[in-house]
Parts: structure tokens; sequence; C-alpha cells
């Protein structure tokens, strides 16, 4: 079971992240990474979304037939998309206008309905609960990620109205990161973001390549049997 | 008895030694820029070249390929030339340097490096510059009337003077005709000095000394005709069809005269490693890049076009190279779709 936990969260978070990897819900992560505070607001829905439809996937697995999966699942996750704008609406309104259409389109996210098809319909609810929240994990920080990058040279700030969420203490965590900043409007704008995701996607690459390389190079180090190749009939 | 494989009859002509004879036949343009606008400029050129070589060393070091060899074909040198003249010469050192190294890492070294870039690298810095920094990309030109000199260049581009300048906007023949000739009429547009009739002192000048240094590099067989031919008869085309009524649009002279567009008919439009292929290829991708200089000058919001309408016929450049394959010695011309015998 604990093996099975850490194998669900290392691909959840790293080996098969859903933005870096699967290269998943692109829609959203392009559209809203501009600030770290919109990644943040459409991070934290769709975990609510991801979590709540693998636990319900994963309870009416044995009684939903083959034939109409999909449907059902779609049903399920449009619930949960709706429970989490309405939790948005409630109590982070104004960051709510900010997402606008991104939060009903949760419902589109290939992540969510990818993960309930793939893992949560043929697994019991502990594992699925595990995955959903790891998955939606490693989707988070990447958009967080992406979105700090794009706020800083955007806008040359960091954290900027973060009180959207965490409430009026939050007003004071802005950061300054260059002051008298001309806005660099290619990162504000999607394009920005698609660099940004290219060069994020690179990090991982080499940073996979370099640890299969050490890993290779361990094996190597290993007490060499004698590699002397007979040359004549009569070595001894 | 050793023998290389083929080709072995080669020309003359290696990567740098065109690139070189590309730089020194921009040298009248861009003497001519300097004279009549700004020294600034020429303090463009230096930034830009010191940052494109620069960024392209360390990222070749990076990528684990032989730097003095790729840096001695001097590619990275025609990138900062093209760029310098195409940024405001008073815009903000910072300006210039992110736009050099905008180039050489997202326009050249991220798609291979030199010969693998799908854009032109100068044209796609620009046109980030242009959507991401308006402000700075509209309000630092010089004006003709008025050259600065040196220090006061230095001074702008460094912001060093106490006075601290907000911004330099020089009217540009071609915006400044579309602005103001719904209230005047062609005839009294163009007395003023900024026209000299439909010769615009300093930028007609700076067009023909790009066009003659067009001509030496179609001499010296750098370049072929196709492309600055193509480019510059759609767009007089579209220009006497259009505005043949000058107290409506922009003359013909002005257009072919003024702006960039011998710059980009000569230099920046025949970039091979972005341009189309096959000779009637290069008609159709001249043809194309005119049509949309005109149609962006015309009914665009930008002051020119060049940039903007290079990077789109670079989108199609494949495309077009697709359809414009050069019949193979020895074989006929495919027939596409039925055959009449089938």
């Amino acid at each position: 079971m604990s093996t099975q936990a850490s194998t669900l969260i290392k691909n959840g978070l790293w080996s098969n992240n859903a933005a870096l990897v699967q290269i998943l819900g692109l829609c959203p992560m392009l559209a809203v990474t501009g600030t770290v505070v919109n990644a943040l607001g459409l991070g934290l829905a769709t975990m609510v979304v991801l979590v709540g439809s693998n636990v319900a996937v994963s309870l009416i697995r044995n009684y939903v037939s083959e034939a109409i999966r999909l449907p059902a699942f779609v049903m399920i996750i449009a619930s949960f998309t709706t429970c989490a704008e309405l939790l948005m609406q409630a109590y982070t309104y104004e960051l709510y206008q900010v997402l606008g259409i991104f939060i009903p389109l949760i419902v589109t996210n290939c992540t969510i309905l990818g993960r309930a098809d793939a893992f949560a319909r043929k697994n019991p609810l502990i594992p699925s609960i595990i995955d959903g929240l790891a998955m939606s994990a490693g989707f988070l920080v990447v958009l967080v990620l992406l979105g700090a990058i794009r706020e800083v040279i955007g806008q040359g700030t960091l954290f900027t109205n973060m009180h959207l969420i965490f409430g009026d203490m939050a007003r004071s965590w802005e950061i300054e990161v260059f002051k008298n900043y001309p806005n660099f409007l290619f990162a504000v704008l999607p394009p920005g973001a698609f660099v940004g995701l290219g060069f994020l996607i690179a990090a991982k690459n080499f940073i996979d390549d370099r640890n299969a390389k050490k890993k290779a190079a361990m094996k190597t180090d290993e007490p060499a049997v004698s590699r002397r190749v007979r040359v004549t009939g009569n070595v001894g | 008895m050793l023998s290389k494989t083929s080709p072995h009859i080669t020309g003359s002509n290696s990567v740098g030694k065109v690139m070189v004879t590309l730089l020194l036949t921009m040298i009248p343009g861009f003497a001519c820029l300097v004279y009549f606008f700004s020294w600034g400029y020429l303090v463009n050129l230096i930034l830009a070249s010191a940052t494109a070589l620069a960024v392209e060393a360390a990222i070749l070091k990076t990528r684990k390929r032989p730097v003095l060899f790729f840096l001695k074909d001097s590619s990275a040198l025609v990138t900062a030339a093209l760029l310098a003249c195409a940024l405001p010469p008073l815009a903000p050192w910072w300006l210039t340097v992110t736009g050099a190294a905008i180039a050489v890492i997202f326009g050249k070294q991220l798609f291979g490096g030199l010969g693998q870039n799908p854009f032109n690298p100068a044209m796609v810095a620009y046109a980030l510059l242009l959507v991401s920094l308006p402000v700075f990309m509209t309000t630092r030109w010089a004006n003709v009337d008025q050259p600065s000199s040196l220090l006061e260049s230095l001074q702008i581009i460094f912001n060093l003077s106490a006075s601290g300048i907000d911004g330099i906007t020089g009217a540009t023949p071609l915006d400044s005709y579309k602005q103001n000739i719904a209230r005047l009429t062609s005839a009294d547009l163009l007395v003023a000095p900024l026209f000299n009739g439909q010769w615009p002192i300093g930028w007609a000048q700076v067009n023909i000394a790009f066009l003659i240094g067009g001509l030496v590099m179609l001499w010296r067989r750098i370049i072929t005709w196709h492309i600055p031919v193509s480019l510059l008869a759609t767009l007089a085309v579209m220009a006497l069809l259009f505005s043949h009524d000058a107290d409506a649009k922009v003359p013909v002279l002005i257009h072919l005269l003024s702006g960039s567009t011998m710059l980009a008919a000569f230099f920046i439009a025949t970039d091979p490693v972005s341009a189309a292929t096959s000779n009637k290829g290069k008609l159709y991708y001249g043809a194309g890049i005119g049509l949309l200089i005109y149609l962006i000058r015309t009914w665009g919001n930008y002051p020119d076009a060049t940039a903007f309408a290079v990077l789109l016929m670079n989108f199609a450049a494949p495309l077009i190279d697709h359809y414009t394959r050069p019949r193979v010695y020895g074989h006929t011309n495919a027939v596409k779709g039925y055959k009449s015998d089938d």
C-alpha cells in the first residue's frame, strides 16, 4: 500500500506530471497563468474538482457499464465544477470575476477526465484520492511556477493581489522585484506562456537526463571483471 | 588516391563570405541613416552586435557546439545590423540589448542555429519588442531636420541627461501622410519639408542607398532578383491600383521611397534560410510580402509593416516550397489530380 502510494505521488508530481509530461489542460494553463494569484486560484479549483471526481468515479465504478461511463464521468465532473464555481462566487468573488470563463471550463480539462477514465474507474477509493491529490498538486505547482515567471517578467512584481485568496492580511505580500519596470507585454500575453512552458518542460527533461546519466555512471563503477582478450592460444 | 565525397565542384562563396559581403553592402544605407537621422543608429549597432555575439557564444557553449567556427560566419552580426536599422535610434540601451538577445536566442538558436530558423531572427525580435513595449518602440525616433550629435544620442540612450527626455517623436512620411490626408489635399501636404515633393528628405536617400547596396548584392550573386523584384512590383501595383487618388491614400512613390521598403526588399526578405527556395517560390514569396506591406500600411494601425509582412510570409514559405517544386531534370511535370487516361 505505502509503496503504491509513494509511486502515485511520484507519478503525479514528477514522472507523469499532468502539465509537463502529459501536457494536458493547456487551455487554462496558457490563459490564466499571468500572475501567481490567478494560477493558484485556478489550480486550487482544479484540485477540488479532480479529487472530488476521482472519489465519486471510484465509488460508482462497479455500477456503471462500459458503454455509458464517459457521459457519467462528464456529469460528475460538471457537478463538481459547478460546486467549485459557486464556492468561489461565495468566498472569493473578485478572483471569480478575474478568472471568468476559465472556471466553468475546468469541465473540459483533459487531466480530470483522463484520471477518471485511466485510474479512478479501475481502483478503490483510497488510491484514487491519493492519485487525485498528487496529480492536481503537480498541475498546481507548474501553474504557480509559470505564473511567477510570467508575473516577474511581465510586470516586475511577485505575489500581487494575493488578498483575493488569502484575505486582507495578504495585501502586504506583494514584492516589487524591479523598480520602475516597463511592462513587458509579451510575457503577459499567451505566447509568453507557450515559451515559458517550453522552458519548464526543457528544464524537467534536462534534470531527468542528468539523473539518468548519473545512474548509468554509478553502474559502471562496479568492480570490473577482467576484460583481457586472449590473443594467442597459450596465455596460461 | 583518396577522393572526397561529392559535391566536387563548389562555388567560391562560403557562408562567412556571403555574410561579410552583405554587411559591406549595407554600409551606404546605414551611413545615410546615421547622417540624416541620428548617431543613435551607430550606438545601437555596436550594442546589438556585442550582445548578439556574446549571447551566441554563450548558447553555442551550452549546446556544446564549436564556438569560434560558428561565430566566424558573422551571421549574428548580420542579425544585429538588421535589428539596429529597424529599432528606433534613440531607444534606451536595454531595449537594444534585449532585442539582440531575443533575436539570437528565440529567433535562431532555440531552433538549432543558423540554417534551422523558420523565421527571420531580427524580425522576430522587432515584432516581439513592438508588441511588448509599444511606448518605447514608437516614441524614440529621431527627427530629420535636427539630427542629434553623438554625445546627445549617447546621453539619451543611456539616460544620462539631467533633463530626462520622455520621448522624441519623429513623424514618418508614411504615418504623417495617412494621418493628415483626411483634412488636407495632397498638394498642400507634399510641400512640407517632411515630404519635399514626393522625395522625403533623408528617407529617400536612405532607401536609394539600400537599393544601391542591394544591386551590388545582385551583381555579386549573393541574392537573386526574384524576391526584390516581385516584392517591389507588387507593392507598386497595389499602390497604383488603390492609391491612384493621392488625396485619399499614400501615393506610390512614398510607398517605395519611405519607411523600410528597400531594406525589406533586398536585405530582410532575401534571407535564404527563412524565404522560399525555388525561383518560382521566391516570386510568390516576394509578392506576398509586397501585398502584405501595402495592406498593413494602408489599413493597419502600425506605422510600417515590414516585420509582420515578412514573418507572415515566413510562415507560408514551407507551403510555397511544397507547391513550387521545380521539375527534376529528365522528368516531366507531375500531373496533379485525375489523369486523363485513367
